[in-house]
């Protein structure tokens, strides 16, 4: 019982890492809450069901949603947050909150409210320590695991990700130094975005349902993830996601708590902010005048 | 000093005030049906909840999103007031204003309590702890005893007769311009809108923060809650599902179609979108409904960009309505003249030539200043 609980906190956990690994990149370079991720997923969720529907096979239809939602997470910063860029950090925020909305209108306009069937298929389970473990469990863990530590080399030694890092840290000396500011924010949402479509297949191997409000909630929850890990550190994201996974699981386990699951997690975040808003392995920057 | 007074200052009392006069008239006659009595409290509780979310977003510049929230805890403790009120006073303005405060009251100390993490969070962060705020006020009052607030089904609210339920939340929303105003162009308003400019110049010229985001919370939230009570005895019944995070874009996209700080762009951009929506309620069923949404989501969008990106400063600055009717009434402005007006300080020439100082005669001027 506990374990199956931790089981399936752990299957969550991965997804929200997973999102959270994308938000906590873009809000560590380019500075600003993406709120359109939990769309993005959305996005490229119905484009995983509309290429399944139509090749039949998972895997392309998991590298085209891939690559049509770097496309639109680029095309989005070029729209909604290139030509905020400079201005106050409120008027970019709400210009999100617009994307998000956005997205998730057309997709209903263009879908309808019906929920979709994305059918990707068993992938069978497997027993450990005496325990039914299903596959796609452990390819999600393993997966973000896996993201989480190439990502990390890729920001840390390539030449690329240490003009992401110098981006991040001051984005008008990165700019005298030659650093194409515009190219490196476009390519931290391609990435953010790519893993918004991973997490967006996981998601729908777990529950094949899709409306257009798939990801409003987990983006929400996995900012959260973010926060509690730190926003801005990879590891952090991992490791708030997993958190807030097990969390999540276990207060539905609890007949007394499981209505008010929502509430506690927000509740979570709010106290992470209050007592440390730098999360369990941010770091923490004064303000300066 | 008659000249003195700027007409602008009034404008919304006067566009509020004729437009209450005129439908109580309408009403009186009852040549105003349900459905209209309907839609006039919607504008009301629409312009109450967008003027004081622009207190917050406009002029704290923080962003809210759990208007919403505020509004759900009002609309519910005054409902539930009211219910309780019934049995004593009856179907009367009593219950009503008694609910109309209880409401507002518990409202605006949730306002508080939301503000309290404003004093340490801001940007983002804070528009998350809003959004949170929202989500858990709306799922403590979805999942609470049914016997209390009806729990999933919804609150049941007394029946106020529509004819005089609109006026009064047409003076309550009087009441709010009033206070809102009033502050906005105080000491108090400059302190808050010096908070949103620079916070740290702000406190070190010994403006008192804490105060200042607190009060700016509390008085949103206590509006919110009144509009929230409103929204419960004009619909009567209330769900929880209501009081979503979209109703709280909705509230921003109300404040950001009337110009952010713009205390007149938001009552006309709430009666303009409240109306449209109405309207297209009846004719967009379906699947179409969702265009609004788009609509909306582009609005957003399309108008944060115009208003604030860098590269559209130059096209603003040339076809603001104030310089386009500038031109075409091709009003040569005396640039002395200019320092009324606090915008155009910095075209004040600042440059006197030095025969101007040594033939200015002061004396010659304070006579004038006698005479006048």
């Amino acid at each position: 019982m506990f374990f199956e609980t931790l089981i399936n906190g752990l299957s969550s956990g991965g997804t929200y890492a997973m999102i959270a690994l994308g938000y906590t990149m873009v809000y560590g370079i380019a500075k600003m809450l993406n709120f359109a991720h939990g769309d993005i997923i959305m996005v490229s969720a119905y484009v995983l069901f509309v290429m399944i529907s139509l090749t039949g096979q998972p895997l392309i239809a998991l590298i085209i949603s891939i690559i049509f939602s770097m496309i639109l997470g680029v095309v989005i910063e070029k729209l909604a947050y290139k030509p905020l860029r400079g201005s106050s950090p409120l008027a970019v925020l709400i210009s999100a909150i617009g994307m998000s909305y956005l997205l998730q209108s057309l997709v209903q306009m263009i879908f309808g409210t019906a929920p979709k069937m994305v059918v990707i298929g068993d992938l069978g389970s497997i027993t450990m320590f005496g325990v039914r473990i299903p596959v796609y469990i452990l390819l999600t863990l393993v997966c973000t695991f896996l993201i989480m530590v190439l990502l990390s080399i890729y920001i840390k030694y390539s030449k690329v990700g240490r003009a992401m890092i110098a981006v991040s840290d001051n984005r008008d000396a990165a700019m005298l130094m030659g650093i194409d500011v515009n190219k490196i924010i476009a390519l931290t949402f391609a990435i953010g975005s790519a893993l918004a479509a991973v997490a967006g297949f996981f998601m729908m191997i777990k529950s094949p349902s899709l409306t257009n409000t798939l990801g409003a909630m987990p983006g929400i929850k996995a900012f959260t993830a973010a926060v509690i890990g730190g926003i801005g550190s990879i590891p952090g994201a991992m490791v708030g996601g997993i958190l807030l996974g097990v969390i999540e699981a276990f207060s539905f386990r609890m007949p007394m708590i499981a209505p008010y699951t929502d509430a506690i997690e927000f509740l979570i975040l709010i106290i992470i902010l209050l007592v440390k808003p730098s999360g369990l392995l941010g770091k923490m920057k004064r303000e300066k005048v | 000093m008659m000249k003195n007074i700027k007409w602008k200052h009034y404008v919304n009392y006067i566009i509020v005030g004729i437009a209450t006069i005129i439908f109580t008239i309408l009403s009186l006659t009852s040549s105003l049906s349900s459905s209209s009595l309907y839609a006039l409290e919607k504008i009301a509780i629409a312009i109450i909840l967008t003027v004081s979310l622009s207190l917050v977003v406009g002029f704290l510049g923080e962003l809210s999103l759990g208007h919403a929230g505020f509004m759900c805890i009002g609309a519910y403790l005054g409902g539930k007031a009211a219910v309780l009120l019934e049995p004593v006073f009856g179907n009367t303005i009593m219950t009503l204003l008694i609910a109309l405060i209880i409401g507002a009251l518990i409202a605006a100390l949730f306002g508080f309590v939301i503000g309290l993490p404003a004093l340490r969070l801001k940007g983002d962060y804070l528009a998350i702890v809003t959004l949170a705020f929202g989500e858990i006020t709306r799922s403590l009052f979805m999942n609470s005893d049914p016997e209390l607030f009806g729990g999933t089904l919804g609150l049941e609210t007394p029946r106020f007769d529509r004819n005089y339920l609109f006026i009064i939340a047409f003076i309550i929303l009087f009441i709010c311009l009033i206070i809102i105003q009033n502050i906005i162009r105080s000491k108090h308003g400059r302190a808050i809108t010096a908070i949103r400019d620079n916070e740290i110049a702000a406190r070190s010229i010994g403006i008192n923060v804490t105060k200042y985001k607190l009060m700016v919370f509390i008085i949103a939230a206590f509006f919110a809650g009144m509009a929230g009570v409103l929204y419960s005895f004009s619909n009567y019944t209330i769900q929880s599902s209501t009081f979503d995070y979209n109703y709280s874009i909705e509230i921003l996209v109300m404040v950001v179609l009337g110009g952010m700080g713009n205390i007149t762009g938001s009552i006309l951009s709430a009666t303009f979108l409240t109306i449209l929506d109405i309207r297209l309620q009846t004719i967009l069923t379906g699947d179409m409904a969702v265009l609004q949404d788009v609509f909306r989501s582009l609005i957003l969008i399309v108008f944060i960009i115009y208003n604030n990106a860098e590269r559209l400063r130059p096209f603003r600055e040339k076809y603001n309505l104030k310089s386009v009717w500038q031109r075409i009434t091709m009003k040569k402005k005396d640039p002395n003249k200019d320092q009324d007006d606090e915008h155009k300080w910095d075209r004040v020439p600042t440059k006197i030539k030095m025969d101007e100082i040594l033939t200015l005669n002061v004396n010659s001027q304070e006579k004038e200043d006698k005479d006048d």
